[in-house]
């Protein structure tokens, strides 16, 4: 199997999808000369051109609002927006629009638009360049959620985002895009609401997302130290969300532990407690707990920053919590 | 350059390039709309309408006019105030009472309501009730267009109260920025909701807005359909054959409350009247016409009737099950 890091598996997919289908294009802010404040965009200029490599203004509201005009047209337009704290721009495009249309057309309408966006802590970017909004959009009916960890989990779903019919917002991890990983020869499209059991183990499921996955794994070398064998699962798609999968496992593990690095509060960790609680209440022999950072706007200074986000070691405590309480 | 445009030559001229039948074709058609309107009020008064309802009496000619010089497979967006421009647009009567009463027939399926009428097939991309909420996806249907090279353009309506969102400059920047086939249909009524253009806008002059972006606009008569048509067509043609988007700064009058039901009590009774005397552009057209009572009598009869049969049909209409409210969150 070949290798590519997670940026390069967003710019395969990108790159394949516009070289076999005209009517897929990009646009944001500084995609095109500059390739993308992540990079991730680079050298797609000179394959595609100025027309399917739109630089935009400074105009969230716009770029996402064209992108769904386009997208009622069938063309599928995947936007970028630099960084997830700038989707509150385009918030009313994005609930009152994009998600709306097809209901609101009793059918008619569809909007196949991808909107990839990128953040994260860990390089003190302060509080406007590093939350992670994902929960808010798992909120609002008519939208798709999708947040993958791995090289060949972010190119083959974003593939199938492109593909979807339906308005897909698509989170991308800061700190993942160095990452490399296998990925199959050819794109291997994954279904939207397919989790993936990242490592299997029976004592207790950790329910990771984005760069928590890959601390979550961490956190499962070390407790497998101490004679804790830990479940790591991926969703990868929060809305639509595999929540067979999920309840599955802590039937069999019977703990959960859930991570994030948005804030704990509200966050996605929340409605997974909610699911396992429904789905396997009997077998639960401890609370579920929940990682996530703590309620703060993000503190600038290093110091500050990493001691709000979570890592390794705090889902390893949870972990150990939960296997205490039997 | 761009610049504010005088009015349309022809309609300075008193004539325009419709012919007489064509004129009377889109009297018939402002007569329709309003008589429909004045019957939603009437139904939602009797209690018979869910939800709540704006109508667009006196604004009749922008909608007839701005159609007449649309192509069929032109796209519009619609506001709030949505029931003129979707009939003019093509959809039936029956199909719009219908939605308004919530049922199967109607050009949304009852999902949608007055403030969502939707009709894809006859280029209805929807109303919207978020004031300047449907601008930046005229600007990306717009863009479509340009990427296929098809000679279509997308409209978008809204009123002066639009032209004070983020929504609304952000769409027009990026509209001229790419020059793409799209036109701005400004209703300028003076009214944003009850607020007036004093309290609502700095300016008085709202071709300064699009101005500023170096795009095109047009000063139209809104009461005078003539006078909407031309500028349409010229503003189509325009955006058409690549030179960009067009502005049309219509000045209109909103001849009622903001919803039906509003006590206007923001406005003399007095002034009202006044427009409603002065300013009705049916009445305006058809003193143009010269329509007799006899002709006019006639004509307005059977315009009552299709108005009547309207509300038969949507009465006689299918209630949707509860749960098909799920059936199209996702496609």
């Amino acid at each position: 199997m070949p290798e590519l890091t997670y940026r390069e598996a967003v710019r395969d997919a990108l790159s394949s999808a516009m070289r076999s289908d005209d009517e897929v294009f990009i646009m944001g802010e500084d995609i095109a000369e500059m390739g993308g404040s992540m990079g991730v965009t680079q050298g797609m200029l000179a394959e595609f051109g100025p027309e399917r490599v739109r630089n935009t203004p400074i105009s969230e509201i716009a770029i996402v609002g064209t992108g769904i005009g386009a997208a009622m047209q069938g063309m599928r337009p995947v936007v970028e927006i630099m960084y997830q704290d700038f989707l509150t721009l385009s918030m009313e495009q994005l609930v009152n629009q994009a998600a709306k249309h097809r209901t609101m057309s009793g059918g008619q309408l569809k909007v196949p638009l991808t909107i990839r966006t990128q953040g994260g802590a860990g390089w003190s970017p302060g509080a406007q360049h590093a939350q992670q909004l994902e929960s808010w959009f798992v909120h609002v009916p008519g939208l798709k959620v999708v947040f993958p960890s791995t090289p060949e989990d972010v190119r083959g779903l974003l593939w199938s985002s492109i593909y979807d019919d339906n308005t897909v917002i698509f989170f991308e991890h800061r700190l993942l895009y160095p990452l490399k990983g296998p990925v199959p020869d050819e794109i291997e499209p994954i279904p939207l609401g397919k989790a993936r059991v990242m490592r299997d183990g029976s004592d207790v499921t950790v329910i990771a997302i984005g760069r928590m996955v890959p601390e979550a794994l961490q956190a499962a070398e070390e407790a497998a130290k101490e004679g804790i064998s830990v479940e790591v699962i991926d969703p990868r798609t929060l809305l639509p969300l595999d929540e067979e999968t999920i309840i599955a496992s802590v039937k069999k593990t019977t703990r959960a532990v859930t991570a994030h690095e948005a804030v704990t509060r509200g966050g996605f960790g929340a409605e997974l407690a909610a699911v396992i609680q429904q789905g396997a209440f009997d077998y639960l022999d401890a609370p579920i707990e929940r990682v996530g950072a703590k309620f703060a706007p993000l503190a600038f200074a290093p110091a500050m920053e990493q001691w709000v986000v979570p890592h390794a070691a705090d889902v390893l405590e949870a972990v150990k919590r939960t296997v205490a309480r039997s | 350059m761009a610049k504010v445009e005088d009015k349309p030559e022809g309609a300075r001229a008193g004539r325009s390039a419709l012919s007489d039948e064509r004129l009377r074709e889109l009297f018939r058609e402002m007569l329709l709309i309003r008589r429909f309107e004045e019957k939603v009020e009437e139904r939602f008064r009797a209690g018979e309408l869910p939800g709540f309802l704006h109508v667009a009496i006196g604004q009749e000619a922008v909608a007839s006019g701005v159609m007449a010089a649309l192509e069929p497979d032109d796209v519009i967006a619609s506001t709030h105030r949505a029931h003129g421009h979707t009939i003019a647009k093509g959809t039936h009567v029956n199909a719009v009472m219908a939605e308004l009463y919530g049922k199967q027939e109607g050009c949304s399926g009852g999902y949608g309501g007055s403030m969502h009428l939707y009709d894809l097939a006859k280029g209805n991309l929807g109303a919207n009730a978020v004031v300047g909420g449907g601008l930046p996806a005229i600007t990306g249907a717009a863009l479509a267009f340009q990427f296929r090279k098809q000679p279509r353009v997308a409209v978008a309506f809204f009123g002066d109260g639009a032209t004070n969102t983020g929504t609304f400059h952000e769409s027009l920047n990026l509209a001229q920025l790419w020059k793409v086939p799209a036109l701005f249909v400004l209703e300028m009524n003076a009214w944003a909701e009850s607020t007036p253009m004093s309290q609502h806008a700095p300016i008085e002059d709202f071709a300064q807005r699009a101005v500023a972006f170096g795009m095109r606009s047009i000063d139209v008569d809104g009461q005078n359909v003539e006078d909407v048509y031309e500028a349409t067509r010229k503003a189509r043609q325009h955006a058409v054959s690549g030179q960009g988007p067009v502005f049309l700064n219509i000045r209109t009058y909103r001849l009622v409350g903001h919803y039906i039901g509003d006590p206007q009590v923001y406005r003399e009774k007095s002034e009202l009247e006044e427009l409603r005397e002065t300013k009705d552009p049916i009445e305006l057209l058809r003193g143009r016409l010269r329509i007799g009572d006899d002709e006019f009598e006639a004509l307005d009869t059977e315009i009552e009737a299709i108005v009547e049969g309207s509300v038969e049909f949507a009465k006689a209409g299918t209630d949707p099950k509860p749960e098909d409210a799920l059936k199209y969150v996702y496609a």
